[in-house]
């Protein structure tokens, strides 16, 4: 298991306990975090699980695909740590992540 | 009003399960039309994934949702459905006949004996930015689409977005508007190549102007635009516009179909499970836009549901008419359907 964290926009911390392979939206969802709507179900096809990665982490997290640095163009206050929580798969060195979630999502 | 078009069924979206149901329909000699939003056939696999793969349909391991599509159009084909694209369904009634009349935003009337709707997420419509009081700005100074060019004739326009709808109305509105300037939050496009290499083209003669950044506020009276701030990388810059068309893409809403009296579980249609009808017999709702205990929103479900749906349809179109069961692969009278006897 690793530790993620997940922080809704009016300040709640949501602390999960997540399965690497898993994918941070997943876990929101699963957790009913309050911000990640995810409408497309994880396809990276409609920018509503739109987050923005702790600057801490935002070097281990990675920069966005091509495909995903498109769908960001639909998301709303996008960030240089921007990402889509889809895209972001948990693994061993995301330990500890945290992760804001935005005042909305498009 | 035009003269409205007579036919058996109208369907209301052609994404995948609006396509099958013209099988299982025509099957049981059953005529369709149908109407939808898109420009094309196949709601959210041809708008939302045309490329990626879908691993769940029996007998596919893996097919993309565009190719998914085109086999359906193929299989389909037999039954000569009729489409109406670029269209959304605007009115329903019941008329006295006990028939129905659907009719499009276009004022298209069509009468049938029931409708399907197979709506999916709903229908396709230009996501709004968000940008504080852009709603005071719509239909006045904010367009979601350029119907007639000639309404930007001489007008400061504002274009945001990065894909090819941005690009392609920068490049065919410069002539027309007094000024053009592109607003994208990157340096990098969506849109083809050519179009974005013509776009720096003309940034380069001086035609357009081109700033990296994203709307954040709206300035102006009376619905009437006059400038716009964007937060660029070096902070805020207000550049002076009447006109603005921003370009981020579609969601879908339920749209119309919400005020026809149907009873809904969460914005989605309430139906049964033997025919899948919904609060007005004659509506039946199948695919991702219905609900009942258990509903799994899958193509797969509504597949089912289509199959389901025809049998009730069938019985109201053709009353009189003993139902008969029969398989594809050893009737003969339903392979001269198809067209393979």
């Amino acid at each position: 298991m690793t530790k993620i964290t997940l922080v809704a926009f009016d300040g709640t911390r949501f602390d999960i306990d997540a399965v690497n392979g898993s994918t941070v939206m997943e876990n929101a969802i699963r957790n009913s975090v309050p911000g990640i709507e995810a409408e497309c179900g994880g396809a990276c096809a409609c920018a509503t699980c739109h987050v923005y990665v702790d600057e801490q982490w935002s070097d281990v997290v990675g920069s966005p695909e091509p495909m995903e640095e498109d769908m960001l163009d639909f998301a709303f206050d996008v960030r240089p740590t921007s990402r889509l929580s889809c895209q972001i798969k948990v693994r061993d060195e995301l330990d500890g992540l945290v992760v804001h979630v935005p005042e909305r999502q498009a | 009003m035009s003269t409205p078009i007579e036919t058996d069924v109208v369907i209301v979206g052609a994404g995948p399960v609006g396509l099958f149901a013209v099988f299982e329909l025509g099957l049981y000699d059953l005529k369709c039309h149908l109407i939808d939003i898109l420009d094309r056939p196949g709601g959210q696999c041809a708008e939302l994934y045309p490329e990626k793969p879908i691993y769940d349909i029996p007998a596919w391991p893996e097919i993309s949702g565009q190719a998914l599509v085109d086999r359906l159009m193929e299989q389909i084909a037999p039954f000569k459905p009729e489409f109406h694209f670029n269209r959304m369904v605007s009115g329903f009634r019941k008329l006295e006949n006990g028939r129905f009349e659907v009719e499009t935003d276009e004022g298209e009337l069509l009468h049938c004996h029931a409708v399907v709707i197979a709506a999916g997420g709903g229908s396709f419509q230009p996501k709004r930015p968000p940008v504080p009081g852009i709603e005071a700005y719509e239909g006045t100074s904010v367009f979601y689409s350029v119907r007639r060019m000639e309404e930007f004739r001489g007008q400061d326009l504002l274009i945001v977005g990065g894909g090819d709808s941005a690009l392609d109305w920068t490049l065919n509105l410069q002539p027309v508007a007094k000024s053009v300037t592109l607003v994208h939050r990157r340096p990098d496009f969506r849109a083809a190549p050519d179009s974005v290499n013509k776009m720096f083209a003309m940034r380069e003669e001086g035609k357009i102007t081109f700033q990296v950044g994203q709307v954040t506020g709206l300035k102006g009276e009376n619905g009437q635009l006059s400038a716009a701030t964007v937060k660029g990388p070096d902070g805020d810059v207000e550049i002076a516009c009447t006109r603005m068309l921003p370009f981020f893409g579609l969601t879908m809403k339920l749209g119309p179909i919400a005020d026809w009296g149907l009873n809904q579980h969460e914005n989605l249609i309430s139906v049964d499970t033997e025919k899948f009808e919904t609060s007005i017999p004659g509506v039946f709702a199948i695919g991702d836009i219905n609900w009942y205990p258990g509903k799994l929103k899958l193509i797969l479900s509504g597949f089912h549901e289509a199959a389901l749906m025809t049998q009730a349809v069938a019985r109201i179109a053709h009353p009189d008419q003993k139902m008969v069961f029969q398989y594809t692969t050893s009737s003969t009278s339903l392979q001269k359907k198809l067209g393979v006897q």
